[in-house]
């Protein structure tokens, strides 16, 4: 069944020591044993369930905290941190890319600190799986001079919440986290701990010159964050793993850090390697402990660094006798999967590489569901614009590109200033093509507000639809600031779409019914004709329909839809309008509805051009 | 006791779900297990795989060619994931279909038990328990099932992987 397994009935199986948990439940968890009492996050693949679990464990345990879903992840970095600046403890939650909006507080609180516990868990996406790209969040930590931690399992990264807490606090630095999908993804048995309440209220101390430091003051907030990290670097605690070998390759170890070591460890075993050769599993790669970094550049002649994404490790042991995946001998980029590992371990210990193929690639492409909102608006904008540029975004809807009603995909909030970009410069030349930007609402609020702004005030000229289908649904039907609740359910204040777009400035704004093409098709034209009228600029349409994931959107009217004799065959269909709900008929040549995938959302009527496809109600 | 799961199909057909009770099987008995699942985009109908290691593992990922047990809720996933399954070790497709694996025509069971589509993942899961292909007995799938799963879907729940657990008896499983 689709019902997703409740918290609340996973408690009522009995008082049991352990819990199945996926990974990013067992970070929520920690943090709320851990005493936090801020934590935010932006939803995104693979953080999106650490928030929501914060949420289930402070309900079920009783604590209480501030626990938020922000506008974005810059927004919740400032926000959290300021709650580990008043003496408490604080978190937040976000993608590997989301540290890259996040980018410009993170850096800076390394410098300044907190004065209570502050954890950032950045969450990686080695693949990439769900992310635009492959990026190694422990860069963004070395960068930054941050401590980060990196964990092997969901078990480890419950644990390493707690100590990360921990040490935030004893050196007055942020720390991150940074599990990667394989572990935010993964479940495992693990331990459940008792809440600790540390019973701190806010104590905000003022410090000008370190809360508001001027860059005179700068530069020693960075000589006193080096003595820090000098001092972490020789934290025992946080010293590699080791797992002895028997002594057969002398001069030769293995360095591994988070999933990649499970997964070698795991292959070691198969090879019948386990055990033979020195073994060490890097917990901090971040900075790396001192005095065994010491030790093994004296005792190794070959060391071998498994790690991901990246190179951290090995390029901060150098290059000569390490070796990685900077240096060649581990592919270097990708996913380190049983299966690349193989190789690379049986190879660097010079074992028969043992027969096996990778997996096949291939497979079934995702597709926006059947009956989903943004479908109509795609094949409306290929059909009105067949000559258009249609900048995209962030979620779902860039399966758009699937219906080719979806041309760039960068980053969050991007497509509205490419939209002006590709007008301004399409316009140098005197006439513009139609350019019609597309983003989700819960994209818009997170980066399009200023990008819609700066497109007004220098009077670019294009078309930009909102596909509201009222929550974030990628990443599992986060609310909207149009929401008017909050992550822990209470009530919050309702930032509507209509006003926020009028007070950017635009002048042509309409909101249709994502279902109704005729409608929106009409719109379309009249939008484009403001846009290129003298006084014209951004026209703004708001396509709404709920997602048909969220329960509003499953208590729709559903039609009866059928294709009749009057099909002409011509697979319009099936071509422009990618549905599932529609497939082709060999036997008798002609397009037919697939009952099972049909929700009878009747939007194909509009689509047929020999008016083939039929709806009533009651379906 | 080890063995390694792979559970394949499209977003959508519920293979999480499926992942997630035989991960709380596992729990039940008392075994370290480690599942992997695909959340994101790929979720939005694409083709999807969840693993399951039941035993002392480290890693999440079963590699190609070393699963014992492969449930494919989807058959034209046999193209892509039939090699996760080792030679000996068995497939069990949701199919009408015959071939050299143990066909289920889940789908069908669940719809003519007036189930919704998705239910068929309980129907394959019920079919692979009774055909005892699996780490555990189909009495601690159906009571982590019983236990687990909220209230208004859980009598058509059971009612699923009992059609499975009817078929695979009938089959003479």
């Amino acid at each position: 069944m689709n019902s997703q397994p409740s918290s609340a009935s996973a408690g009522a199986v009995g008082l049991r020591p352990e819990r199945l948990l996926l990974g990013n439940e067992a970070i929520g968890r920690a943090l709320v044993e851990c005493g936090v009492t801020l934590a935010a996050s932006y939803p995104g693949t693979p953080a999106s369930e650490i928030l929501a679990a914060v949420v289930a464990a402070a309900k079920e345990t009783g604590a209480e905290l501030h626990a938020e879903w922000s506008i974005n992840e810059k927004v919740a970095f400032e926000t959290a941190l300021a709650n580990a600046m008043c003496g408490r403890r604080a978190a937040v939650a976000m993608k590997q890319v989301g540290l890259n909006v996040a980018a410009d507080p993170f850096f800076r609180a390394a410098y300044l600190g907190v004065t209570g516990g502050f954890l950032v868990v950045a969450a990686d996406d080695p693949g990439p799986h769900s992310s635009q790209t492959e990026q190694d969040s422990r860069l963004m930590a070395l960068a930054a001079q941050v401590p980060v931690l990196d964990p092997m399992d969901p078990r480890e990264a419950r644990e390493m919440a707690g100590r990360g807490l921990e040490l935030s606090e004893r050196h007055g630095v942020p720390v991150m986290l940074r599990p990667t999908t394989r572990v935010c993804h993964a479940r495992q048995n693990v331990p459940l701990g008792e809440v600790v309440s540390l019973d701190r209220p806010a104590r905000f101390v003022k410090d000008p010159g370190r809360w508001a430091a001027t860059p005179a003051l700068v530069r020693e907030l960075h000589r006193r964050l080096q003595d820090k990290l000098a001092a972490i670097a020789r934290e025992a605690e946080f010293a590699p793993d080791f797992l002895p070998g028997d002594g057969r390759w002398p001069g030769k170890c293995i360095v591994a850090s988070g999933v990649a070591a499970a997964h070698a460890l795991d292959v070691l075993a198969e090879l019948n390697a386990w055990g033979q050769v020195d073994f060490y599993r890097v917990k901090m790669p971040f900075p790396l402990h001192q005095p065994w970094e010491e030790r093994i550049r004296q005792h190794y002649q070959e060391i071998l660094v498994l790690e991901e994404p990246g190179p951290v490790i090995e390029l901060q042991l150098g290059a000569g006798r390490v070796t990685g995946r900077a240096a060649g001998a581990v592919p270097g980029y990708g996913e380190l999967t049983p299966e690349i590992l193989r190789p690379v371990l049986a190879g660097f210990l010079g074992l028969a590489v043992p027969e096996g193929s990778a997996p096949a690639a291939g497979g079934v492409r995702p597709s926006l569901c059947a009956g989903c909102g943004h479908r109509g608006v795609f094949y409306a904008l290929r059909e009105t614009f067949p000559h258009g540029i249609f900048p995209s975004d962030i979620g779902c809807y860039t399966l758009g590109v699937n219906l080719q009603a979806v041309d760039t995909c960068h980053c969050m909030g991007a497509g509205i200033s490419q939209a002006a970009g590709f007008y301004h410069a399409y316009a140098a030349g005197g006439d513009f093509p139609p350019i019609v930007a597309t983003i989700g609402d819960s994209t818009f609020y997170h980066a399009g507000i200023p990008a819609l702004i700066n497109a007004v005030f220098h009077r670019a000229r294009f078309l930009l639809v909102i596909l509201d289908n009222q929550t974030t649904a990628m990443t599992g039907h986060q609310p909207t600031p149009a929401v008017g609740v909050t992550a822990q359910g209470r009530p919050a204040t309702p930032v509507a779409l209509p006003e926020l777009i009028q007070a950017c400035g635009v002048k042509f704004l309409r909101e249709v019914e994502a279902y109704d093409l005729p409608e929106l098709t009409r719109i379309l034209t009249e939008a484009d004709q403001f846009c290129r009228s003298p006084e014209g600029g951004v026209a703004v349409i708001i396509a709404r329909h709920p997602c048909l994931l969220t329960p509003e959107g499953q208590r729709q009217l559903r039609y009866r839809v059928r294709v009749t004799e009057t099909c002409v065959g011509c697979r319009h269909c099936l071509e422009a309008f990618e549905c599932r709900g529609l497939r082709w008929e060999e036997s008798e040549g002609r397009a037919a509805i697939d009952p099972v995938v049909c929700v009878g959302c009747g939007v194909c009527v509009h689509v047929c051009p020999a008016g083939a496809i039929e709806a009533e109600a009651g379906g | 006791m080890r063995q390694q799961i792979i559970v394949s199909g499209l977003g959508g057909q519920g293979a999480v779900t499926l992942t997630r009770w035989l991960g709380e099987a596992a729990l039940a008995l008392g075994w370290p297990v480690l599942t992997s699942e695909t959340h994101g985009m790929a979720q939005r109908g694409g083709t999807v795989i969840s693993m399951v290691k039941v035993g002392g593992y480290h890693g999440p990922l079963i590699p190609w060619g070393a699963a014992d047990v492969g449930l494919f809720l989807a058959r034209d996933n046999l193209r892509v994931h039939g090699g996760y399954v080792r030679p000996g070790g068995v497939a069990v497709v949701n199919t009408v279909e015959p071939g050299p694996y143990q066909g289920i025509d889940a789908l069908g069971l669940a719809l003519a038990q007036g189930l919704k589509p998705v239910a068929a993942n309980l129907v394959l899961l019920g079919y692979a328990a009774g055909r005892r292909v699996l780490f555990c007995a189909a009495e601690v799938l159906e009571g982590v099932i019983r236990s687990m799963t909220p209230p208004r879907f859980r009598e058509d729940s059971l009612r699923a992987f009992g059609a499975g657990l009817a078929a695979a008896r009938e089959a003479g499983g």
